[in-house]
């Protein structure tokens, strides 16, 4: 073998593609989908300020607080402090990319190095 | 859209292409990333490319992707998708006073392509919707170069990940970078105290709830932090009443 893996295609994440493409293009153009002028309920409205932040939330912090299921349970995981400088390195420079460059800075040696 | 004539004949064409063109720069690394955590996540090559070309929005497919290597089902995935996307519902409201005069088809691919720079920049040079019809193709075409320059260049950079990506060990574990981007992301959209209540709650619960099958910890999580959200709400619009 010479390393290199191209993985396993199957339809169902072909199909799951596809919704997502939908979805791009419904949220992209959900108000003027309509000919009609319309507006969404008060509560749907508030709850749009809150629902993406949730959302990105929800998936992120298990990426980096667990493993395979369960809380880690160490203090030597690459990702905790790859993400607490991440987040240092937003707040004082508000650039998503030097915080993904930074934090990955933090995350390869720990990880490739020492194993975390 | 770009490849109309109509449009990039226009002199605001050019204009779209070159506000871009920096931007762009600045997204290179962001895409090569982008590429490369789609691989190493765990996708094939092949279901990365047909990411990467059709659904074209970067937070969704970086979120969807663990969702999708861990089973979930397919509506659990489109509708984290959804929620990461409710931004461009706030943009299109907006976007809506401008691209009104258009049939439904145009405008809905108008709306595909119009991401999150290509709007800013967009509402930047237009703060208000033109009423003549040149004031209006001048504005199409003005988008239609940004549409061009943003939708090529992230393409472009994307792929090139997708291929650099094969000559990376997986076991580097460069698929973080892609967590590291939404938790950037998650940090931008953190503008209010009740934003990183909702943040707050929303990492609380999905940890709580990971044992869940199906992985509704994640539906759960938006669920109950937007609920508490507004209800937080309520609770400071009743103290700010005068008694």
């Amino acid at each position: 073998m010479n390393g290199v893996t191209f993985g396993v295609t199957d339809a169902w994440t072909l199909w799951v593609i596809f919704g997502l493409t939908v979805i791009t293009a419904v949220t992209r153009s959900f108000f003027f989908l309509s000919n009609s002028e319309w507006h969404l309920p008060h509560w749907a409205q508030r709850g749009l300020q809150y629902a993406p932040i949730a959302a990105l939330s929800a998936v992120v912090i298990p990426e980096i607080v667990m493993t395979q299921g369960a809380l880690i349970a160490t203090w030597q995981d690459a990702r905790i402090f790859a993400a607490a400088v991440g987040v240092v390195v937003y707040f004082a420079k508000r650039d998503v990319l030097l915080t993904i460059v930074l934090g990955m800075a933090v995350y390869l040696p720990l990880h490739l190095s020492l194993g975390w | 859209m770009f490849w109309q004539r109509r449009l990039n004949q226009h002199p605001e064409f050019k204009h779209g292409l070159s506000d871009l063109a920096p931007q762009a720069f600045g997204q290179i690394a962001w895409a090569l990333m982008t590429g490369v955590a789609l691989v190493k996540s765990g996708m094939s090559v092949f279901e990365s490319v047909a990411m990467t070309l059709c659904v074209y929005a970067g937070s969704s497919q970086l979120a969807a992707t663990p969702l999708i290597v861990a089973g979930a089902p397919a509506w659990v995935v489109l509708a984290t998708g959804f929620c990461v996307n409710l931004r461009f519902v706030v943009f299109s409201l907006h976007m809506r006073g401008y691209l009104m005069h258009l049939p439904r088809l145009p405008r809905i691919i108008t709306g595909y392509f119009t991401t999150d720079i290509a709007y800013v920049l967009f509402v930047r040079r237009f703060s208000h919707p033109e009423h003549t019809d040149e004031g209006r193709l001048a504005q199409e075409a003005y988008l239609a170069g940004l549409s061009l320059a943003n939708w090529s260049s992230w393409m472009l950079f994307s792929l090139l990940g997708i291929a650099l990506a094969n000559a990376i060990p997986t076991s580097w574990g460069l698929g973080f970078a892609g967590i590291l981007c939404l938790l950037g992301i998650q940090c931008s959209l953190a503008s209010s105290r009740l934003r990183v209540l909702a943040s707050l709650v929303a990492g609380a619960v999905a940890v709580l709830a990971y044992a869940l099958p199906l992985k509704l910890n994640i539906v759960l999580a938006i669920a109950v932090a937007v609920l508490a959200c507004l209800m937080m709400e309520q609770v400071k619009a009743q103290k700010a009443k005068p008694v």
